[in-house]
């Protein structure tokens, strides 16, 4: 199976069965995608295809040959965290870590919703408004995001932050 | 899990081909089918993948539109047309799973997945949808998410979709590619009640293909729809009740157009036609809003821990019909 991985070329023999979690885990040894339940309900597993987040539990890794991948392995550059990263240690936004690089995943997906106008069930009007989420709005398109530790607070301070500072910037593709 | 081959078909017809296959299954997003493949509940052999086939969003030369069964959740709830003039779909769609789920899940693959019922998934328990002539352990159990209307000795499972609910609602109808050629089927009767046979959820023939929905044109109801759902936590939980409204009030103040579907309820979307008959041509007044919800839920057999879902969904729609009235709730 093909795939472009963080931004390289990656060809891999896999089990027709096999998860795209567990393809990037067990096989290609990118563990900082974490797996929580296993079954879509945590959000710990997130990862970008093609810019758009999906839970990599759910998904069969065959089906989603020849498209490309971000992790969370992805996401620093040249040694530099990632803003949203350097976010989440500003804010606390964790205390195991261990739903962080969803979460974080998650939140980029979600800046790319926005810029696309993707409604939540908070959006009033037709047309969704440009600009960053209130409170309520980010905490429901983040519903899919878990977090045994309750880092809620921070998290949502560190999302809210990055993207009042990003409003403009183009999202991870 | 068993292992399967996989088939990508580059067309509807092809994959009513390969899916004739011993032990074929459609795949679209894969959020329910492969939970369930990992469970040993599913079990298929050969997986011709959907999800790459058509999936746009066309305008109806009536006015209404073709929403092809590849599209995804998120593509139909971000629809701007449909958001102005079936408001109840986008709600209901954005109220189900969450973003990532969405973002995968397709108009077909949501229309088709499974009940949530929890002796379903318990393999240790008997279910009759799971394996027929087996017993439900449900009726009898913790049962306080099952179904109060159209139940069955054999099956008190619920059908967990908003989409299709909202569909329902819309008189959508859906377009079916089979072996041997297309045909339609009004939404409201692609699932079914459970009888002695719940293991069969829906009215498609083995192998057959939902190909797109189509939307009737909108109306002064459809662009006042709206969609509530009562769930257990604020957000990404399936519905203990859901109600779907869509109504017009004419130049008398009489209901002109008057639509109601509910769900979390039964074994299929549950579009309250008693409800509506009544009051059609009725001034929305509170006395005639009761009375319709009281008839349509005479039929209503409650479970052990089921009862409060009938106080629920009476004051949901009560309350969701007065603010299309205007009255206040």
């Amino acid at each position: 199976m093909d795939f472009i991985i963080n931004g390289k070329a990656v060809s891999v023999a896999a089990d027709i069965r096999s998860s795209l979690l567990d393809l990037l885990r067990e096989t290609l040894h990118l563990t900082g995608t974490k797996k929580g339940c296993d079954q879509g309900a945590c959000g710990a597993c997130t990862v970008l295809v093609d810019g758009q987040r999906i839970n990599s539990c759910l998904a069969l890794a065959v089906q989603y040959q020849g498209r490309s991948i971000t992790t969370v392995e992805g996401l620093a550059s040249d040694g530099q965290l990632h803003p949203l990263q350097q976010a989440f240690i500003e804010r606390d936004g964790f205390q195991c870590g261990y739903c962080t690089p969803g979460q974080l995943c998650s939140a980029l997906g979600m800046q790319a919703e926005l810029a696309r106008g993707v409604p939540s069930r908070f959006t009033v009007g037709v047309e969704p408004a440009a600009g960053a989420p209130n409170t309520e709005d980010l905490r429901e398109r983040m519903s899919g995001n878990l977090c045994r530790c309750g880092a809620y607070n921070g998290i949502v301070e560190a999302i809210g932050e990055y993207l009042a500072q990003n409003a403009q910037e183009v999202p991870v593709a | 899990m068993k292992p399967f081959t996989y088939h990508r078909p580059a067309t509807a017809q092809l994959a009513v081909q390969q899916v004739a296959a011993p032990g074929g299954r459609y795949l679209g997003g894969g959020t329910n089918l492969v939970d369930l493949m990992r469970s040993g509940i599913e079990q298929p052999e050969a997986l011709v993948d959907v999800s790459a086939l058509d999936d746009a969003l066309t305008a109806s030369g009536d006015g209404g539109w073709r929403i092809a069964a590849a599209a995804t959740n998120t593509a139909v709830a971000a629809a701007v047309p449909l958001r102005r003039d079936y408001p109840v779909l986008p709600q209901a769609i954005l109220s189900g799973a969450s973003a990532q789920i969405r973002n995968v899940a397709t108009v077909a693959g949501n229309l088709l997945q499974r009940t949530r019922c929890s002796y379903f998934y318990d393999q240790a328990s008997h279910c009759n949808k799971r394996q027929p002539g087996a017993g439900c352990d449900a009726r009898e159990g913790f049962n306080r998410d099952h179904a109060i209307l159209g139940a069955s000795s054999a099956c008190v499972a619920t059908h967990p979709s908003d989409m299709a609910l909202a569909l329902a609602l819309l008189d959508a109808r859906v377009q079916l590619q089979g072996v041997h050629g297309q045909r339609e089927l009004a939404l409201a009767d692609l699932h079914r009640l459970p009888g002695s046979s719940p293991e069969q959820d829906t009215m498609l023939e083995p192998g057959e293909l939902i190909t797109a929905v189509i939307l009737p044109p909108p109306s002064a109801a459809t662009r006042q729809s709206s969609y509530r759902k009562v769930r257990d936590r604020a957000s990404f939980a399936f519905a203990l009740v859901s109600v779907a409204v869509a109504a017009s009030v004419d130049a008398d103040g009489r209901f002109e157009d008057v639509r109601v579907a509910w769900g979390g309820v039964a074994h299929k979307p549950w579009r309250a036609n008693a409800l509506e008959q009544h009051l059609r041509g009725q001034p929305p007044t509170a006395r005639h809003i009761e009375d319709a919800i009281a008839l349509e839920l005479k039929a209503a057999e409650p479970l052990r821990d089921n009862a409060f879902k009938l106080e629920l969904v009476r004051r949901t729609t009560a309350a969701m019909l007065a603010d299309v009235a205007g009255e206040p709730a």
